[in-house]
């Protein structure tokens, strides 16, 4: 009986001295796995041009319909994307997001990832929809930002040649 | 109609007419043969390939003519070498059809495969992508596989203006010729073509402004791919994110039926707006087609400056106000003005905003008749009433032994529709008739034209009889006579006096009564037949009942008004004062518009009231074929407005106290209230006209044949009521009234009409604005050199103290003795305009 109590204080004098592992949020955070589903991220190409066409595949095989497309055309004066259309809105609603990942898969351009931020938490309904400015990702150091003013006949693909998905 | 065939297709017995091709005789059975170069309105050309099929015919002995037979005893069938087109083959009897051998399957995985080696595949961005015949026939019949090397498609230029309405994507085009075939078939405008062989073929124009044809919208409609879009839809939403209403063209009086297809934006503020516009199958109306009209000029409805608020004049300025405090205001200045009031009302409105109307005057200001269509032209809705064409008539159905007439009109400008459809039944070997001042469009497929000199409209329909031989035996004979008519340089009196005089000639010749035959007035707008029907009209109530104290008509309310008889005016949707029918206010102590802008008139009003166009509410309009057809909202209402019908019925209620209420929605005035005052229209109500009946060609469906290339009609066909001759035989010819239509002399004005003529409603379409009529004057060159009048030189037309600007153009079309005004919107006193020349260019 008294082996046994002592075993367990053992335990818990072991316990005493071990580091904890709770961890100090939001000071300090872990890291998340590689293909975690997070908040979504439109992404560009290296020259900056966005890489989203406005297509709205993605809201079509959003199941909670959270996410909101509107196209316009690119003209060479002012572009955004290659080929000829592009995104002139984009929202998600965080709030019906089941982060699926069906947005990514329905991507025809992978324009839209789901990355690893998943600090999403809002005071009101209005600021749980995500703007196509605040999901877009900053222009990489090659590139410039758009809308761009290019040459004529410079792109005239709207999906240009792609590596082969990872 | 045409002997009956019938075949066998994949095991199912169909019985079909005779000449029907095989890829339509199975879809009558529900059988999908894919097709993409093939349209059941098109001649069949065969180029796809897609549709190949295995076809059999049965043998027979030829020395005996006897069915042979195989060993087991069925019928011997000769399967022919190889597949056929079904789309090309016309059906026989005892003809075997095998839709879906191995073989077949093979052949069509063949042709997408290669259809794909030149497409781009570029769906995501297709504006066609989601209801494309391409893709959905890929998903059926394709392998799903390709031996093509990627990296060796061709690409080409993606988007390619052929003019200003129409883009195309050279990559996308696979060539089927359907869109080369409609403007050369159907609308006779061949200003598209293929250019070059092969892969390096493309569809180019010849016309200068770019695709110039008041039909070049619905090729984008039956290009299977998206290769044709429209400039006002180009990439503007996805076809699954639209939301579809079914309306109508509120343009003309052919009553086309549309799919209006809107969706709610950010980009504009959050409000559902329309996207596109698309024709809804109704073969008794518009079949499949909508002119370019119907289909860009709709932006006036959600235009910036529309009327949002009611306006009351305070201190000699319109203030926003609320609407109780303006309803308030009319109905006790009408109350308190009673005999001295009067009402016009406009031909845009629906028949249950006509109906409230005249119910306002003659029921809540005690039998005040003084009420009037406030801008004439055209007369004769009581003629078309007793023998206007009769109930259960097609154009569509008009053919060999048939005899058209069209007289002093110009359809192609006024209503695109039935020159379309008069055209096409002259094809069919219906005989046509055209008489005018001028040269008209329709001219070219008339085996009878004649060009009379102004003012003779009237005497010319008269004799018609008696004018020529041939023409005589074409209208005595007639196995049915259908007449146009119009009021393309006639005065009001004078289309009444055609009217009648038309009518006479349907009785004498006994052309009334039965489906496909009588008269039909070519309306100004929409619902000029409403007006009839619905007794806005100061000598009848509704039902065509003469009223036997008649109140003062149009123009005596325009002159009492400037005399101060008329005190108080009530103008719905109407435009007088712009239409230089009205000076200005006159004599008047009130006056109140109805209406969506602020026009000319409504600036000079004392109360302003908000009403909604017809993309924000429902009703129903009565189109020249007399069919009532029903129209639903696509948008919301704009600012605090409100449909026409719901302001006079609260003005109605406020003046009777409430003992008048207010209906609950327009579906209540009709069935309650215009259904039991309108003998003809009894036995409809909104449950009747939207009924729907299978129409051939099957289109809009989710099927692999046109789907996607149309809309289906659900929202129903309408009814065409039966002209009262249709029951009994009128026993008297009508009486022409004796006029004197002599013009006084030198040169005769005429306003002609054209389709893209400025004015309220398509100035807002700013797609079109290049393709709008420039105002010109067309002369004769002898008349120009006796005037001193150049080709190019600007002008000036004097119409009662306003000066249009305008254009000279010599032209050969032109009569001597008359300049023709194009690009003119309708104003009073036009014809009697002075010409004068500017020598510095004026600009417009
Ligand atoms: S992750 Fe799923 S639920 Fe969230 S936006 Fe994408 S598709 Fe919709
Ligand atoms: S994110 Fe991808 S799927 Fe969504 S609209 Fe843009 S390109 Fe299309
Ligand atoms: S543009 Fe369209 S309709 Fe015309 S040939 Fe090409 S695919 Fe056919
Ligand atoms: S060849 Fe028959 S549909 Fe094209």
């Amino acid at each position: 009986m008294i082996l046994e109590i002592l075993k367990g204080l053992g335990t818990t004098a072991k316990h005493l001295v071990r580091p904890p592992v709770t961890i100090q949020y939001p000071e300090v955070k872990r890291p998340v796995r590689y293909r975690f589903k997070g908040r979504h991220e439109l992404k560009r190409y290296d020259n900056g041009l966005e890489k989203c066409i406005g297509c709205a595949l993605c809201a079509a095989a959003c199941p909670a319909d959270a996410i909101f497309v509107e196209a316009s055309e690119n003209t060479d004066a002012q572009r955004y994307s290659p080929g000829e259309r592009y995104a002139s809105t984009y929202e998600i609603n965080m709030l019906r997001c089941i982060f699926c990942g069906y947005c990514e898969d329905a991507c025809p351009t992978e324009a839209i990832v789901l990355e690893h931020d998943y600090e999403l938490s809002f005071v009101d309904r209005a600021s749980a929809i995500y703007t196509k400015e605040m999901l877009i990702v900053p222009v990489p150091d090659s590139g410039t930002s758009t809308p761009q003013q290019v040459e004529a006949g410079s792109f005239d693909r709207a999906i240009p040649d792609m590596e082969d998905p990872k | 109609m045409s002997d009956l065939v019938s075949i066998n297709v994949d095991g199912v017995d169909i019985e079909v007419p005779a000449g029907t091709t095989v890829v339509d005789a199975a879809m009558r059975a529900d059988i999908q043969i894919p097709v993409f170069c093939h349209h059941p309105k098109l001649e069949p050309v065969g180029m796809c390939r897609m549709c190949l099929v295995r076809i059999g015919m049965p043998v027979r002995d030829r020395a005996t003519g006897e069915l042979l037979k195989e060993p087991d005893g069925s019928v011997q069938y000769n399967w022919g070498r190889t597949l056929q087109t079904g789309c090309t083959v016309r059906v026989a009897p005892g003809m075997h059809v095998v839709t879906n051998s191995a073989e077949a399957k093979d052949a069509r995985d063949d042709i997408i495969e290669f259809l794909l080696t030149s497409h781009p595949l570029d769906c995501p961005i297709c504006d066609k992508g989601g209801e494309c015949p391409l893709q959905n026939l890929t998903m059926a019949h394709g392998g799903g596989t390709s031996r093509f090397n990627f990296n060796d498609k061709l690409t080409n230029d993606k988007s390619v203006p052929l003019g200003e309405l129409i883009y195309l994507d050279r990559e996308r085009c696979i060539q089927c010729a359907r869109c080369t075939r409609f403007q050369s078939e159907i609308a006779d405008d061949p200003v598209i073509a293929f250019h070059n062989r092969g892969r390096h073929l493309e569809i180019v124009t010849m016309s200068d402004p770019g695709f110039d044809s008041y039909w070049s919208g619905n090729t984008t409609d039956i290009c299977p791919v998206g290769a044709l879009t429209t400039a006002d839809f180009r990439f503007g939403a996805r076809p699954w994110e639209l939301t579809p209403a079914a309306t109508l063209s509120p343009h003309d009086a052919a009553g086309e039926n549309i799919t209006v297809s809107t969706r709610r934006e950010a980009k504009s503020g959050g409000r559902v707006v329309v996207k596109r516009i698309m024709p809804r199958q109704n073969e008794w109306v518009n079949e499949i087609w909508i002119s370019d009209r119907t289909r860009f000029v709709h932006h006036f409805a959600e235009a910036a400056d529309r009327l949002k608020m009611p306006l009351v004049r305070k201190n000699g300025q319109l203030t926003p106000t609320t609407w109780d405090e303006a309803l308030t205001l009319v109905a006790e200045k009408l109350a308190a003005t009673g005999e001295q009031a009067a009402g016009l009302a406009g031909d845009r409105l629906s028949n249950e905003d006509l109906f409230m109307f005249q119910k306002l005057f003659r029921k809540a200001l005690n039998k005040n008749n003084n009420i009037d269509l406030a801008n004439k032209r055209l007369a004769g809705g009581d003629v078309t009433a007793d023998v206007g064409i009769a109930s259960g008539s097609n154009l569509g159905d008009l053919g060999k032994g048939d005899t058209i007439v069209v007289i002093a009109t110009d359809l192609h400008e006024e209503v695109p529709i039935w020159w379309l459809r008069v055209k096409q039944a002259s094809e069919r070997g219906a005989r046509l008739i055209v008489l005018n001042v001028r040269e008209t469009r329709l001219d070219k497929h008339a085996s009878f034209v004649m060009h009379y000199a102004p003012g003779q409209a009237i005497a010319v329909a008269g004799n018609l009889l008696e004018h020529d031989e041939e023409v005589a035996t074409a209208v005595r004979d007639a196995d049915n006579l259908v007449i146009f008519y119009g009021y393309e340089g006639l005065s009001y009196d004078e289309t009444d006096a055609l009217a009648r005089t038309l009518g006479n000639l349907l009785l004498e010749t006994e052309h009334v009564g039965r489906p496909n035959n009588g008269l039909i007035a070519v309306w100004p707008r929409n619902n000029t037949q409403g007006v009839w029907d619905m007794a806005v009209h100061p000598g009848l109530t509704p039902g065509y009942r003469a009223d036997r104290n008649p109140g003062l008509d149009a123009n005596a309310i325009y002159a009492g008004a400037e005399s101060g008889d008329i005190t108080a005016l009530y103008i719905v949707g109407a435009d007088p004062v712009g239409d230089g029918l009205m000076p200005g206010r006159g004599a008047l102590d009130f006056m109140v518009v109805q209406e969506l802008f602020l026009t000319e008139t409504a600036q000079l009003a004392d109360v302003v009231l908000p009403a909604q166009s017809w993309l924000e509410r429902d009703g129903t309009f009565t189109n020249g074929e007399r069919r009532v057809q029903r129209y639903n909202p696509a948008i919301q209402k704009v600012g605090d407005s409100r449909p026409d019908w719901q302001i006079l019925a609260q003005v109605i209620e406020k003046i009777t106290e409430g003992s008048e209420k207010t209906p609950f929605a327009a579906s209540l005035v009709f069935s309650k209230e215009i259904a039991k005052s309108v003998r003809a229209y009894k036995d409809m109500d909104y449950r009747t006209l939207g009924q729907v009946v299978e129409q051939f060609p099957k289109v809009g469906g989710d099927d692999l044949y046109y789907g996607g290339t149309s809309y289906a009609n659900e929202a129903g066909i309408g009814q065409q009521w039966s002209a009262s001759a249709e029951s009994k035989k009128p026993k008297k010819p009508f009486d022409v009234p004796e006029l004197d239509v002599t013009r006084p002399a030198g040169l005769v004005l005429l306003r002609v009409a054209a389709l893209y003529t400025p004015g309220t409603l398509n100035q807002y379409s700013e797609l079109l604005h290049a393709r709008m009529a420039k105002p010109t004057v067309m002369l004769h060159y002898a008349d120009a050199d006796q005037l001193g009048i150049a080709d190019g030189m600007s002008l000036v037309l004097r119409v009662n103290g306003t000066e249009l600007p305008a254009t000279a153009s010599i032209q050969d079309g032109v009569p001597s003795g008359v300049a023709l005004l194009r690009g003119f919107a309708w104003r009073k006193g036009l014809e009697s305009a002075e010409i004068v020349k500017v020598q510095t260019p004026i600009t417009a």
